[in-house]
C-alpha cells in the first residue's frame, strides 16, 4: 500500500493514529490532580514534538545512513526559520509560501554546505559542519542584522509590507493562518475532569510530520537508502565498484538540511518569532541527541528520541523544589527534606543531568537506541510464547 | 591483442624508487600472474592500474584508452573491477543487498538519484542478483549479514560482486593470502571455471606458486620495481635469473 510492504505501512498507520490522537494519549491525568503536570496535551509542547521529529528525521537520513555526522543542521533550521519569517513579513500571513520557502532556501544553504564539507569525512566533517553552524549564529547575531533582527530577532508587525494580505490596523497583531485558519486556533473538549485541547496548528503540523515520515520510509527503502548505507559500510568497495559516493552523500546532505528547513519554517508557522539562538550549536547537538537516542538508522527512532527529549525539557523542567516537597510531604520531615535534596539536582533547571544519564545508559546498554530496547522487549515476549507451545507439541510424539 | 597495455609506468616514494621502468602488456582473455619477492612493487603497479596511485612516468593503457588521471570509480566503470587481499565487501549490508549494489552500478552508472521506488520493484536486478548468487552457491546465505560470514565466503561474495558487472579485466591482489590450503584450492577452480565460462581477462598478483602454477598462461616476475623477465609458466620455473631472484627458497612448494 502506497507503495510501501506491510510491515512499514503498519508502522506508518501507528504512528498515523498516535500522532493523531495525540492530544488525548499525551493528557492522561486528570486536570487538577497532583500528576496533571505531566501531562503533554498543550499545543506548545504537542507542536514542538512533532516539529522535532520532523527535523531529527532529516538529521537521520543523512547520519543514520550515510555516517556523516553533521554537527551543524540547526543552521538549516535557523535558515528556514528566517526564509519564513521574510515571507510572512513581505508576501501572507498564510504558512504555505513561508513553508515552501523555507525547505528551498534551506536546501540551497545545504547544498553550498554541504559542497564544501564533504571534502572531508569523519570527525573533519564534523568540525567543519559546526564552523559553517557557528558562522551562521555570529552572523545572524551581528553583522547581518539588517535581515536577522540580531539580538531582538524577528517577528511580523502590523506595518510590513504583505503584499497579499489587506493592510492591518494599527495595534492589530498579524496571525499565522492556513487560508484564513488561525494556527492557534484550538477547540476544547471537556470530559469530566479531563480537558483535551484540539489545535489547528498542531494537525497541520501532525500531517506534515506524517508525510514527512512517509518520505523517509521510502527513500530507507529505495536503492538510493541502500547506496547511502553502503557509504556508511564500506566507501572503498563502494568506489571501486564504479559508483561515485560524492553525489550520493551530498544528496542526503541537501535532503536533510530541507528537511531541517521545513522543521524551521514549521516552528515559526507555530509562533511566529525567530532569533539566532535556534542556530547555536547546542541545538546541533540536541538533533544528534535525538537521533542516537532513538535509533540511529532506524525509522521510527528519531521520532521517538525527539519527542523523549522534548517532553522532558518542558515537563521535567517544570518540577521544581515546592513540588518536591508537595510529593513528599507525608513523610517524616528528616526523610523529606533528604530525598528531596537528593532527587533535586535532577530535576527542574537540572533536567539536563537526567537527560545525560538517560543517554549514557541508552549508549552503553542499547547501542540501537529506544528502538533496540523495544525490539529486546518484543523479542522478551516472542520468545515466551514457543516455550508455552512446547508443551504441546511434546505431547504428540509421546502419543 | 592486448587489453592492458603498461608502458614505461615509474613511481617514486620519496627516496624510494618502487617501479622503475615498467613494461607490461596482458593480453586479451588470457591469465597472466604478476609475481615477485616481497617490495618488488607489485602492490604499487596494480594501484597505478586502478587509479588509486598516479604514476610519475609513462602511460597505463586499457582497450586503447588512458586510464591515467582517472577515479577509481571511473576506471571500474570503463572494465576494470579489482579484488583485494583482504576481501572489501559490505560488511553492514546483507549478502543480497552486497549483490545487488553491483547490479545496480552496472546499469546506472556512477551516480543515480533512484529515491523513490523501492528496491522490491526492481525485478531485474533482483532476479540477476539473485542468479548470480544461486551461481556462487551464496543463495543460502542472502539475509545474512555480510560482515558475519566466514574469509572463503567472503572472497566469493567479493569475486561475484566483481562479475555481476560484466568486467572485461578483473584483478586480484593475492587474493589466497591467509587461506587454509582447502580454501586456496576452492579459489583456484572458482577462478579456473570463471575463465572457462566468460569472456575475461585475468590479472593476479600472487604469492603463492602452486596457485601461479596452476592459473597463469603469462607470468611477470617483478623484481626491485622492474620486471626481470616475462613468460610462460614452464619457461619461468626453470629461468636462471628467477631462480637466483624468486625462486630459490621456494622451490619445493613450486
Amino acid at each position: 500500500m502506497l507503495g510501501l510492504n506491510k510491515k512499514d505501512f503498519g508502522l506508518l498507520i501507528i504512528v498515523a493514529i498516535l500522532t493523531m490522537a495525540a492530544p488525548f494519549i499525551l493528557n492522561p491525568f486528570p486536570e487538577g490532580s497532583a500528576m496533571a503536570q505531566f501531562n503533554a496535551g498543550y499545543p506548545d509542547l504537542m507542536q514542538r514534538l512533532v516539529i522535532f521529529g520532523i527535523f531529527a528525521i532529516g538529521f537521520n537520513i543523512l547520519f543514520g545512513l550515510t555516517g556523516y555526522l553533521s554537527f551543524g543542521h540547526a543552521a538549516f533550521l535557523g535558515v528556514g526559520s528566517y526564509a519564513a519569517i521574510w515571507m510572512m513579513k513581505l508576501l501572507t500571513m498564510n504558512v504555505i509560501p513561508a513553508i515552501v520557502v523555507s525547505i528551498v532556501i534551506a536546501g540551497l544553504f545545504a547544498l553550498l554546505v554541504g559542497w564544501i564539507s564533504l571534502r572531508r569525512s569523519g570527525i573533519y566533517f564534523s568540525i567543519l559542519t559546526l564552523a559553517f553552524a557557528q558562522m551562521s549564529y555570529a552572523l545572524a547575531y551581528s553583522v547581518l542584522t539588517p535581515i536577522t533582527g540580531g539580538e531582538t530577532g524577528l517577528q511580523p508587525k502590523y506595518t510590513d509590507p504583505r503584499i497579499l494580505d489587506g493592510a492591518l490596523e494599527a495595534g492589530q497583531s498579524p496571525r499565522a493562518n492556513l487560508f484564513g485558519l488561525d494556527m492557534r486556533a484550538s477547540s476544547e473538549l471537556v470530559m469530566g475532569n479531563w480537558v483535551f485541547t484540539f489545535n489547528a496548528g498542531y494537525y497541520i503540523a501532525a500531517i506534515v510530520m506524517l508525510i514527512a515520515f512517509y518520505m523517509s520510509i521510502r527513500i530507507f527503502r529505495s536503492p538510493f537508502g541502500m547506496m547511502l548505507r553502503a557509504v556508511k559500510s564500506n566507501q572503498q568497495r563502494m568506489n571501486y565498484t564504479g559508483l561515485n559516493s560524492k553525489p550520493y552523500t551530498l544528496a542526503a546532505f541537501v535532503i536533510s538540511g530541507m528537511y531541517a528547513g521545513l522543521a524551521g519554517g514549521l516552528l515559526v508557522a507555530m509562533d511566529t518569532q525567530v532569533g539566532a539562538e535556534r542556530m547555536f550549536w547546542t541545538a546541533s547537538g540536541e538533533v544528534v541527541l535525538m537521533t542516537i537516542l532513538g535509533g540511529a538508522g532506524t525509522l521510527i527512532g528519531p521520532v521517538l528520541g525527539a519527542g523523549l527529549i522534548k517532553y522532558m525539557e518542558n515537563i521535567v523542567s517544570k518540577i521544581n523544589k515546592g513540588v518536591l516537597e508537595q510529593w513528599f510531604a507525608f513523610m517524616p520531615d528528616g526523610i523529606e527534606d533528604l530525598l528531596v535534596t537528593m532527587i533535586y539536582p535532577f530535576v527542574g533547571k537540572g533536567w539536563h543531568l537526567t537527560l545525560g544519564i538517560i543517554f549514557m545508559l541508552v549508549v552503553i546498554f542499547l547501542p540501537g537506541g529506544l528502538v533496540e530496547g523495544g525490539q529486546r522487549i518484543g523479542r522478551l515476549f516472542g520468545r515466551k510464547k514457543p516455550s508455552d507451545s512446547s508443551p504441546d507439541g511434546s505431547k504428540t510424539p509421546a502419543e | 591483442m592486448a587489453i592492458l597495455e603498461v608502458k614505461n609506468v615509474g613511481k617514486r616514494f620519496g627516496g624510494l624508487q618502487a617501479l622503475g621502468d615498467v613494461n607490461l602488456s596482458v593480453a586479451e582473455n588470457s591469465v597472466h600472474a604478476i609475481i615477485g619477492p616481497n617490495g618488488a612493487g607489485k602492490s604499487t603497479l596494480l594501484n597505478c592500474l586502478v587509479g588509486k596511485l598516479i604514476p610519475d612516468t609513462g602511460s597505463v593503457m586499457f582497450d586503447g584508452q588512458s586510464v591515467l588521471g582517472r577515479k577509481p570509480y571511473e576506471i571500474n566503470q570503463m572494465g576494470i573491477s579489482r579484488v583485494f587481499q583482504t576481501p572489501e565487501i559490505f560488511g553492514d549490508l546483507t549478502v543480497l543487498e552486497n549483490m545487488l549494489i553491483p547490479c545496480f552500478a552496472k546499469r546506472d552508472g556512477a551516480f543515480r538519484m533512484h529515491a523513490i521506488e523501492g528496491i522490491d520493484n526492481e525485478k531485474d536486478i533482483l532476479g540477476k542478483a539473485e542468479h548470480m548468487l544461486e551461481e556462487m552457491k551464496l543463495i543460502d546465505k542472502r539475509e545474512m549479514n555480510a560482515a558475519s560470514m566466514s574469509r572463503g565466503d567472503k572472497r566469493r561474495l567479493e569475486i561475484a560482486m566483481c562479475l555481476a558487472q560484466d568486467p572485461r579485466l578483473l584483478l586480484l591482489d593475492e587474493p589466497t593470502a591467509g587461506m587454509a590450503r582447502a580454501d586456496t584450492n576452492n579459489t583456484i577452480d572458482l577462478l579456473k571455471q570463471i575463465k572457462e565460462e566468460r569472456d575475461i581477462t585475468i590479472a593476479i598478483i600472487e604469492h603463492d606458486m602452486h596457485v601461479v602454477f596452476s592459473l597463469a598462461e603469462r607470468i611477470t616476475v617483478l623484481a626491485q620495481g622492474t620486471p626481470l623477465v616475462e613468460d610462460t609458466p614452464d619457461n619461468i620455473k626453470g629461468h636462471p635469473k628467477v631462480r637466483e631472484a624468486y625462486l630459490g627458497e621456494t622451490q619445493d612448494a613450486a
